[in-house]
């Protein structure tokens, strides 16, 4: 799917986290938004997801204007920062839930439910864990849980708030390739957020460098990785891939 | 870890650099035993003891008589009706508190601590004085056949003011550490607010909401003040089981007296079996402050 951000601007009250900003991500774009912290990234992250409603400017699905849909309604698979996997729920509920939150008419029966929740299970490459509950996962094990959950509803784009943040080195590179090859199997239009920019840079299609400051985060310059690297547009993205 | 280490590191003769003498520590424990004995089983035992003074079966006669099992009754009763609408109104509160940003939060906080702060006699005669038959509104209930003061609505509102604290405490420090983050994922899953509610806030705070409603219920047995002055004291009709002790007591019915007073106590002690019960299988789930 095809997003279009079109001059989107967001305060909390006095505090302004956006500064307008526009952007264009192509249909089956893997996207980092990359920037320090309080650059902007979560809460744009989370305008598109529906989380949030942007003060002002508007944003489009493949050319619909999407500005107001609900959150049910975008259909966007949303990983969290720290997952929000259910506690109280196995991690097959987990990844079940959002199937048996349709509505009665379009949703699976049970069986078919059962058959889905086993397939991306076994697509996280985690084909056992189905009846243990979050606590007794490791990092890693969480945040590819809460991929599949995310990717249970069918989602029209994938949105991922620093999915590889809490995590050590070693899994860190691991889950990086996992989420690289998530997506070329689904094609799903991705965006992820992340401060570091190796990881931005090694893993996405394009890169959206954001900095932030008293009037809100801005979008710095948005590009492939190697022409960001090779022709920085600002001072702000010379110094911050080079820090 | 030193508890894995291959030999002994710390030989018996040595006492732990972190504790005190053992007489330091025996005579802190027995304090502590001596305290409670005085304070609390000493009179708790009285009670049995008063209660069972003329035997078992007088102490059951009258807890038989009519009187005595319409206070228990009533009291049951207005438990039964206060706990659920004090629990239903503590959610409410703790939701609204911790899941959204709104002017007057802080007030609102405030307000749910007032009862704590407020006499009970003095929030029974605010009632009085709101709803009695001399007020604009009380004499209009009664007109309508809907006597609050001296009646039932009176007692449970007098009951639902003192412990609406209990639940709304409990469930606001838990919901706060909770955050909303697994909430705001069960709608990005297309889950309705009401869903979200029934099948990721309910279940989470299940335990705490459970404590707090024992404390409730705990409260709403054994409250005195407020209820004695809304109650108007009307012996079989009005008189709930403190009351009646009290006015048992009074009359120097002792056996009468106690046994309602015993059977006050069991029910706490219920109560406060099963509190110990869930703070030893879900203190993670509890608010810090019962974690051990
Ligand atoms: N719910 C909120 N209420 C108030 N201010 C917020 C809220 N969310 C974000 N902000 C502010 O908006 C700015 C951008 O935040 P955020 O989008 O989280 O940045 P990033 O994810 O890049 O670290 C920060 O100054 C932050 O304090
Ligand atoms: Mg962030």
């Amino acid at each position: 799917m095809q997003i279009e951000i079109d001059e989107i601007a967001k305060s909390f009250g006095s505090t302004t986290a956006l500064h307008p900003v526009s952007l264009s991500i192509p249909s089956g774009a893997l996207v980092a938004l990359l920037g320090p912290s309080g650059s902007g990234k979560t809460t744009l992250l989370r305008i598109l997801g529906g989380l949030e409603y942007p003060t002002s400017g508007r944003v489009c699905f493949d050319g619909q204007d999407a500005t107001g849909l609900s959150v049910q309604d975008r259909r966007a698979g949303f990983v969290f920062q720290s997952y929000a996997l259910f506690r109280h729920m196995t991690v097959f509920e987990n990844i079940a839930y959002g199937l048996k939150a349709r509505p009665r008419a379009s949703r699976p029966p049970k069986a078919e439910i059962a058959r889905r929740v086993t397939r991306l299970l076994q697509l996280i490459q985690l084909p056992e864990i189905g009846p243990r509950y979050p606590t007794q996962l490791s990092g890693g094990q969480r945040q590819r849980v809460a991929l599949a959950r995310a990717l249970a509803i069918e989602p029209r784009m994938l949105l991922l708030d620093e999915p590889f943040g809490a995590l050590d080195a070693k899994v860190r590179k691991e889950l990086r390739q996992g989420l690289r090859d998530i997506h070329d199997e689904t094609g799903l239009t991705t965006v992820f957020v992340t401060h570091d920019q190796d990881e931005a840079m090694e893993l996405a299609d394009l890169v959206v460098v954001m900095s932030g400051s008293q009037a809100g985060g801005r979008i710095e310059q948005v590009g492939r990785p190697q022409d960001i690297r090779a022709r920085p547009a600002t001072p702000f993205v010379r110094d911050f891939i080079t820090a | 870890m030193s508890d894995t280490a291959p030999f002994p590191i710390r030989p018996a003769r040595f006492r732990n650099p972190t504790e005190e003498t053992p007489l330091v520590r025996r005579l802190a424990i027995l304090a502590a035993v001596l305290g409670l004995a005085l304070l609390v089983f000493a009179p708790l035992l009285v009670v049995f003891a008063e209660a069972l003074a003329k035997g078992w079966l007088a102490a059951v006669t009258s807890l038989a008589s009519r009187d005595a099992l319409s206070a228990i009754k009533l009291t049951l009763l207005i438990a039964a009706i206060s706990v659920p609408l004090n629990a239903a109104f503590g959610i409410a509160a703790a939701w609204a508190i911790t899941k959204f940003d709104f002017r007057g939060k802080a007030f609102l906080i405030t307000l749910i601590d007032l009862p704590f702060s407020v006499s009970p006699v003095v929030a029974g005669l605010c009632i009085v004085l709101m709803f009695g038959t001399n007020s604009l509104l009380g004499g209009w209930l009664v007109a309508q056949g809907f006597p609050v003061v001296f009646a039932l609505p009176g007692i449970v509102l007098a009951t639902m003011f003192v412990t609406f604290p209990f639940v709304a405490r409990e469930l606001i420090p838990v919901m706060i550490e909770q955050g909303r983050a697994e909430e705001e994922a069960a709608l990005t899953l297309g889950a309705s607010g009401w869903r979200v509610f029934r099948t990721v806030t309910l279940p989470n705070i299940r335990w705490a909401l459970l404590y707090g409603v024992l404390l409730c219920n705990a409260r709403a047995m054994g409250e005195f003040g407020a209820v004695a002055v809304v109650s108007g004291k009307i012996r079989g009709q009005t008189a709930t089981m403190p009351i009646t002790i009290e006015m048992l007591y009074n009359e120097y019915l002792s056996v009468a007296a106690f046994s309602m007073a015993a059977l006050l106590t069991c029910l706490a002690l219920i109560t406060l079996l099963l509190k110990t019960a869930l703070e030893r299988r879900h203190a993670d789930q509890l608010s810090a402050a019962h974690r051990h």
